[in-house]
């Protein structure tokens, strides 16, 4: 499933992300799923939220950097190989995965898997059409 | 458009005449009316019969702002307090002002000094003119104030800062002129797109810039923001305050008032006059000033003068736009460095970062650390990292041309950097002197 992706520019400074999770807990919106790497003196926030264009606007007016992508949402089994199955199936089709994040659904023995991929839509029809 | 045709339009050899003659009556009331100057003249074998020519100014002792603070508060006035009518003080951020007086004949010729640039500007009486300088001891404001009065614009003395206000009466009131510097300039039209009004909805058409430096690159982005045509003007307390040089529309240039100032370029390490045309250390000797007057004055600033006729028939001289302070100079790793250099790069990037920048100088193992943070403004690039470090890599480089230095450079958050309502300081200098 495609799904909206919000993207944060923070600087590496203490306090930062506490004060801009609290934007968005302020615009009411709830958060599904993060991510944060970081360089020496920067980091770029992905967030997933429940309505991501309230988010969105709040980052905003506050003044920070942001921007919007198309990711994919995938499903898989909560199992050993759950993950690499759908990552076999992918690279077999020559689907490159620019970058990704996981975590635990609140259904059992599923997990979640969010993925930046370039070819989003051939990604998201051959997903869709082996079932995930 | 001229404001005293004449005077800005005498031919040369009559300046120059002019010139000599007023040199020689200044050197005579300095010798009577100060006793500093006295000391120093008498001390350099100099009298007023000992000029024939105006190459004779080059034996007269130059005046640097230390003799001014030497005589603080008012040591080198020349007249009594009984005929001192205004007193204004430099801006300076280190030490004691520099504290200067006026007699009513100098406040009415530096009206008719302003009054010169703005029209050379385009200024006219049909104009609203918005002073977005801080009113007070600083001559920015007041000197503007009174020479676009002069003219009989409309003045709007708002003085600087409440930016949202500036753009609501900026607005209202359909300024035309705006009387800045150009980093609050820059600073108001971010304000103004953050309160969703565009350029179309002013009436601005004019903007008069001056007290401190900007880049070519600036300039343009001003201009492109507020859609208003950008003249620079030169001018410091010490000398008179703004109306010493200004901008005419055909702007190549900043022409002097050289009636009233007489410009020279010297060598700041020997000292030695320089050809004309040469790069320098701009040094001015007030013609009329009775209040306090400067002999040689230091200037500290870097220009070059230019003695051909202008096309606006102006036969005055004209100086480059000021290519740094001696003062700004800053000596990373032993290569010399002015901060001009670094806005010049930055702003090459409109589309990246913003025009806000600061310049953080450490000492790290005895040696000079330099870091330029700048802005981040283009959200495309979070889409990896790899855009983000290119986009440094990118800047480094640029600067690394330039200056022949390596900087290292910060992306920030956008409108993380300080903004400035008066002159901006981009410098932050941490280093163990």
């Amino acid at each position: 499933m495609i799904i909206k992706q919000i993207s944060v520019f923070v600087e590496n400074r203490s306090g930062r992300l506490a004060e801009i999770t609290s934007i968005i807990a302020e615009a009411g919106c709830s958060i599904r799923a993060l991510s944060i790497a970081d360089t020496t003196n920067f980091g770029i926030l992905r967030l997933i939220v429940d309505d991501s264009k309230k988010a969105e606007d709040a980052l905003r007016t506050n003044g920070l950097a942001v921007s919007i992508t198309n990711v994919i949402n995938v499903r898989i089994e909560d199992k050993p190989g759950g993950l690499s199955k759908v990552l076999k199936m992918m690279s077999e089709q020559g689907i490159a995965v620019e970058y990704m994040y996981a975590f635990i659904s609140k259904c059992e023995n599923e997990a979640q898997v969010v993925m930046r991929i370039e070819d989003l839509n051939r990604a998201d029809e051959l997903l869709t059409k082996a079932g995930y | 458009m001229y404001w005293q045709k004449e005077l800005e339009t005498m031919p040369r050899k009559k300046l120059e005449e002019l010139q000599l003659e007023r040199l020689k009556c200044l050197i005579q009331y300095c010798i009577d009316n100060v006793p500093y100057y006295n000391a120093k003249l008498s001390k350099a074998g100099i009298t007023a019969d000992k000029i024939k020519t105006l190459s004779d100014i080059q034996y007269i002792p130059y005046t640097a702002k230390d003799d001014i603070r030497e005589t603080y508060p008012f040591g080198l006035f020349a007249v009594p307090m009984k005929q001192i009518v205004r007193i204004h003080a430099s801006s300076g951020t280190t030490g004691k002002p520099t504290v200067v007086g006026y007699t009513k004949n100098d406040l009415n010729n530096w009206s008719d000094l302003v009054a010169r640039i703005v029209v050379a500007a385009g200024a006219r009486d049909d104009d609203i003119a918005q002073i977005s300088f801080g009113y007070g001891l600083f001559t920015g404001a007041l000197g503007l104030h009174y020479g676009l009065e002069r003219i009989g614009a409309a003045i709007v003395p708002i003085s600087s800062g409440n930016t949202e206000k500036q753009i609501m009466i900026m607005k209202d009131f359909g300024t035309t002129v705006l009387v800045s510097t150009p980093s609050y300039a820059m600073y108001m039209s971010e304000v103004a797109a953050d309160m969703g009004i565009h350029k179309s909805e002013m009436k601005l058409r004019l903007g008069l810039f001056g007290s401190e430096g900007c880049t070519d690159e600036m300039r343009a982005k001003i201009e492109e923001n507020m859609g208003i045509f950008f003249t620079d003007n030169y001018g410091m307390s010490e000398l008179m305050g703004p109306g010493v040089a200004g901008e005419c529309t055909v702007r190549c240039g900043l022409h002097f008032a050289e009636d009233h100032f007489y410009p020279e370029i010297i060598n700041s390490s020997t000292l030695e006059v320089k050809d004309r045309g040469e790069e320098g250390e701009l040094v001015i000797t007030t013609l009329t000033k009775e209040g306090i007057p400067m002999l040689r004055y230091r200037t500290k600033d870097i220009t070059r003068i230019q003695y051909d006729e202008c096309r606006c028939g102006r036969t005055h001289a004209r100086m480059e736009k000021i290519k740094g302070r001696s003062d700004d100079m800053l000596k990373i790793k032993g290569v010399n460095v002015f901060p001009s250099q670094i806005e010049s790069v930055i702003m090459t990037m409109p589309d990246s970062i913003s025009p806000n920048y600061q310049i953080v100088l450490t000492t790290h193992n005895y040696m000079d650390d330099i870091e330029i943070k700048v802005e981040l403004i283009d959200a495309s690039l979070l889409e990896s990292y790899g855009e983000l470090e290119k986009l440094q890599q990118q800047i480094r480089h640029k600067l690394h041309t330039i200056l022949g230095l390596d900087c290292k450079v910060t992306l920030l958050e956008p409108k993380s950097i300080e903004r400035f309502v008066g002159k901006a300081k981009r410098v932050i200098d941490q280093r163990k002197k």
